[in-house]
């Protein structure tokens, strides 16, 4: 599917994991994703297992460490939170390089930290290896409500034209001498926005008219039918399982 | 022979209050390209979203291949006219083209091969085969235009009704329009005011005007007709003549 132009959270390849139909890949990433946060926090080796799962999962479908690492950066402001919580948290506290620091908010920050980053990196991974329109398959196979699904796809097909639309309403503006600058001209800018939302209304009520001239009437038909093997499911599937067996000897050990 | 299209006593006022149809009456025989000529404002929309059935509540009835216009069969109406809107990102609303095309049969119930052979001949007729897999918003306006009529043509309409073909389009997408139009084998409704082009597509012609049909005739004989043109406020396009045009219009 595609060619030539894709989001660039995709990174085109025909990696096995590429090959995974979607929805397996959704499962399989919600799954890891379950387990790593119902891990104890105190295991730390566990967290370092599963960076290393990812990281086999990242080498089977060829996308490079720098890639991967760059996409992270979407996580710093949650970062910036966890830093935070050592200073501010309540209860016992300790000695590092001169500072005071609280043990609970250290734990909770590591918490976040570790969590928080392998959720991204596992998100991080499917959205490059899957693309927008499979995903959007993968969900309806899922059997998210249908209405969400519509929602998103939605948004994929108009999202660049309200932008555009956007920037022409821009550009007008610019064109007859408008510069926002301060909290003056908030107001402009205020009815630039609802003149925006208007016409993106109406435009909804075209497609609409558009679709129900088709035939539509509240469903939208599937046109293309995704389907998994036992065997796809079982490779998906085995990195949540892998993840299972570290999280069970977490909370062993 | 039934009549692709038959309209009698069509009127209609919008909740407002605003009347757009003071009764419409006309015929469309199966295989006519037919153009419906007006000013702005004179209810050509209005008429066209009649014809499968978004607007009803007027008086008057809508025929299509025999089958009234109504709430009973009205699946069946929209599959047998299919409407080319104006604005095709109105139109192309699913992520792909290929998808596109199969949403009028696949909401219809096809499936499978049958639904992927019916989309293939819909992009073939309009010479867009080769952008399937591509998203409408990367294609240039001309072909989006393309690929709306596609999409209609994929439910294999009775008739095909074409808001402004013509409008935003440069002269040479706008003469590949014409030759795909021309190429089909499908009845044709086509509401215009580039009368050019109507002159170019159309042997016959229609007025609508303050919501009745002022004329009816062929379509150079309109065109011709100084007064009847201007009492309607529709103009030719500066030193456009059209006695200089051979009569029958544009290769066959």
């Amino acid at each position: 599917m595609g060619a030539g132009h894709a989001h660039k959270l995709y990174r085109a390849g025909s990696s096995p994991v590429h090959a995974l139909p979607p929805h397996t890949k959704l499962a399989a990433g919600f799954a890891f994703v379950v387990v790593v946060v119902s891990t104890p926090r105190e295991a730390m080796w566990a967290f370092g297992a599963y960076a290393v799962l990812l990281g086999a999962v990242a080498a089977v479908a060829r996308v490079p460490a720098g890639f991967l690492l760059k996409r992270l950066l979407i996580e710093v402001p949650f970062v910036a939170f966890a830093v935070l919580l050592p200073f501010v948290a309540e209860g016992e506290r300790t000695e590092v390089l001169g500072m005071s620091l609280s043990v609970s908010g250290l734990w909770g920050a590591w918490n976040v930290l570790a969590k928080g980053t392998l959720g991204v990196a596992a998100s991080v991974l499917l959205a490059s290896t899957t693309e927008l329109r499979e995903l959007l398959l993968g969900l309806q196979r899922l059997k998210l409500p249908p209405l969400l699904v519509q929602i998103a796809s939605f948004m994929i097909r108009y999202g660049d034209l309200i932008t555009d639309e956007m920037r022409r309403m821009r550009i007008a503006r610019e064109s007859r001498g408008f510069e926002a600058r301060g909290i003056r001209h908030w107001g402009v800018l205020a009815k630039s926005a609802g003149a925006l939302f208007i016409r993106s209304y109406e435009r909804g009520e075209r497609v609409h008219l558009a679709m129900v001239s088709r035939g539509y009437a509240g469903v939208m038909p599937v046109i293309d039918e995704v389907t998994a093997s036992r065997a796809q499911w079982s490779y998906a599937l085995a990195l949540p399982c892998a993840a299972l067996v570290v999280c069970l000897l977490g909370w062993v050990l | 022979m039934t009549a692709s299209l038959e309209v009698s006593g069509l009127a209609f006022a919008y909740p407002d209050g605003h009347q757009a149809l003071f009764g419409v009456d006309f015929r469309v025989e199966r295989g006519e390209r037919v153009a419906l000529l007006g000013p702005n404002g004179a209810g050509k929309t209005t008429l066209v979203l009649h014809l499968n059935g978004i607007l009803t509540g007027g008086t008057g009835s809508v025929r299509v291949a025999g089958l009234p216009v109504g709430k009973k069969n009205m699946a069946e109406i929209r599959r047998r006219v299919g409407i080319v809107f104006q604005d095709p990102d109105d139109q192309l609303f699913m992520p792909t083209v290929r998808e596109d095309v199969a949403f009028g049969p696949a909401a219809a119930g096809l499936t499978g091969a049958e639904l992927q052979a019916r989309v293939q001949r819909a992009l073939d007729q309009v010479g867009m085969a080769d952008f399937q897999d591509r998203p409408p918003h990367h294609l240039s306006f001309g072909q989006r235009r393309r690929v709306a009529v596609a999409t209609v043509l994929a439910m294999e309409p009775e008739i095909l009704v074409l808001d402004e073909p013509s409008s935003n389009l440069d002269p040479a997408s706008r003469r590949e329009l014409a030759d795909i139009l021309r190429s089909l084998d499908v009845t044709v409704l086509m509401v215009t005011h580039d009368l050019p082009y109507a002159l170019e597509l159309c042997p016959r012609s229609l007025i609508l005007s303050d919501g009745v049909i002022a004329a009816d005739g062929p379509t150079g004989d309109l065109l011709g007709d100084d007064a009847l043109m201007r009492a309607h406020r529709l103009e030719l396009p500066f030193g456009f003549d059209p006695r200089s045009v051979p009569a029958g219009s544009g290769p066959a």
